[in-house]
């Protein structure tokens, strides 16, 4: 990738506290300000801020907004509530993901949409192309806004010290709070298997809101209940807790039927959307023929994104994923493999180059919280 | 944090230290930052000989994999016994107590092209 890296309105935050930063889809990232291990148990302990601001947020607002998602993802859209928050895919006309991405409904004609950074481009010219004929307004906020994902069990009591509305949120829903100056849409959603919140909120807030949090955040002390953790725990947590990542589990070529998030597939939802006539289809057929598992691997090394797994000699798929789990202590993996090989407990190998690493189907998810 | 000067370093962020034909072998401070927590190190046997160039080991971070070379001609004698139970010595002392193996060196030539500490220091500021 070319050209500057865009930086997000905790830059300095991020160095002030140590972080070493790394290149993620365009932007220059923290991976870790201490230690990924050190940061994950303390967002399962604890409690985490993640600066997420990298992530695509896009404003449809109009007419046809929900025609258009409806006709873009995976689940019915027509039919939820303003201040709910819905996880979905966007397939393509195969039924494998462009994106996966959750909506949240602000009103009867506004969403707001969070698509992975990576994506982000990609969608918007997506959902240009399907609505050219649409009545809408798409805009990208992504540069003027910033999202903190503030996760792990002690936060919904620390949160519950600025704020009794937001604790007595469900999941999967939202509240918009006038903060003095500005607005921040607070949502009960994350990416860690850990209960907390996801704030989005103006660069120009950032720091007001930062103060906040500062007395309880200091990445050094196990007392406090938060500390800035990054991107590498990020994907350990959420490898754990069994969720997938798009360009590893989730892709154009990957049928969404595939990932196991069956909760965010409504195969014969009312309203037709792309990529529904395939997954249909492949449902008439009986199912996927590949699946994405859980693997417990034996011994100390970790398998790697693209490695073969292998039953009796014959390759049946590839991991998808794979980390030393911070939690189980041992090295675990997300593999896509032939259905056949997919049931719990089958035994499998893992073509590591010079080692081949003996590895068990599981269920998923890895890790469940206060476990 | 200061690198040491009683060694010399490789482009690929190993550390030599030679005592004698013995050659220990590590990873730089600058190494184990950029991989992060390490896992996982697994060195050839002892026994195993080495040509200049030749992958001693593998070590592995919640990250990534990578390969440790050996700079010389020689003979792996010794494998930090330490790596196997507690493999995240390499973060916490690269250049002491996180060391990966010991060589007996058999010729040398190899360990000339190696950068000293200031040059390394300069290399990993511009990098």
């Amino acid at each position: 990738m070319g050209g500057e890296l865009l930086r997000t309105a905790l830059y300095d935050i991020h160095r002030e506290y140590g972080a070493q930063f790394v290149e993620y889809a365009g932007w220059e990232m923290p991976i870790r300000y201490t230690s990924i291990v050190e940061e994950h148990r303390r967002v399962r302990a604890s409690g985490g801020l993640f600066d997420v601001s990298h992530m695509g947020r896009l404003r449809i607002r109009g007419a046809d907004a929900t025609a258009l998602l409806d006709r873009v993802t995976t689940r019915p859209i027509a039919s939820m509530q303003a201040g709910q928050c819905r996880y979905c895919l966007m397939t393509n006309e195969r039924g494998g993901a462009r994106d996966d991405v959750i909506v949240s409904r602000i009103e009867e004609d506004e969403y707001l949409v969070v698509v992975n950074a990576a994506n982000r481009e990609k969608i918007v010219s997506h959902l240009r192309e399907v609505g050219s004929s649409m009545r809408f307004d798409l805009v990208d906020e992504t540069l003027k806004t910033s999202m903190l994902a503030i996760q792990g069990p002690r936060v919904m009591e620390f949160i519950g010290r600025f704020s009794e509305e937001i604790p007595s949120l469900k999941r999967f829903r939202f509240t918009v709070k006038n903060m003095m100056v500005f607005k921040a849409m607070v949502s009960r959603t994350g990416y860690t298997g850990e209960d907390g919140v996801e704030v989005i909120l103006p660069n120009s807030a950032v720091g007001l809101a930062l103060k906040m949090l500062r007395d309880e955040m200091d990445p050094a002390d196990g007392e406090s209940v938060l500390g800035p953790v990054g991107l590498g725990a990020r994907d350990t947590l959420r490898l754990e807790a069994g969720m997938p990542l798009y360009g590893h589990e989730l892709g154009e070529d990957i049928s969404v039927l595939s990932s196991g998030m069956d909760f965010a597939i409504k195969v014969d939802k009312e309203a037709s959307f792309i990529g529904q006539e395939a997954l249909q289809r492949e449902v008439e057929a009986g199912g996927p023929s590949r699946v994405i598992v859980g693997l417990d691997v034996e011994g100390r090394r970790t398998a790697r994104h693209g490695m073969a797994v292998m039953c009796g000699g014959r390759r049946v798929g590839h991991v998808t994923s794979g980390c030393m789990s911070p939690m189980l202590e041992h090295p675990i993996a997300m593999a896509l493999v032939d259905r056949e090989v997919s049931d719990v407990g089958t035994e499998l190998a893992i073509d590591a180059g010079r080692a081949s690493l003996g590895a068990r189907v599981r269920a998923l998810p890895f890790y469940k919280s206060g476990s | 944090m200061a690198i040491p000067d009683d060694r010399v370093y490789s482009r690929t962020h190993e550390w030599y230290k030679v005592e004698g034909d013995t050659l220990t072998l590590g990873l730089t401070r600058h190494a184990v930052d950029q991989l992060t927590d390490i896992t996982y190190a697994e060195m050839r046997e002892p026994g195993t000989s080495l040509e200049a160039g030749d992958v001693v080991g593998e070590v592995e971070s919640v990250k990534t994999t990578s390969d440790v070379y050996c700079p010389c001609v020689g003979e792996i004698v010794e494998v930090n016994p330490e790596l196997e139970s507690n493999p995240g010595i390499v973060n916490e002392d690269p250049y002491g107590a996180g060391w990966l193996c010991k060589i007996r060196i058999s010729d040398p030539k190899g360990l000339e092209s190696c950068l000293d500490a200031q040059a390394y220091e300069r290399e990993i500021a511009e990098a």
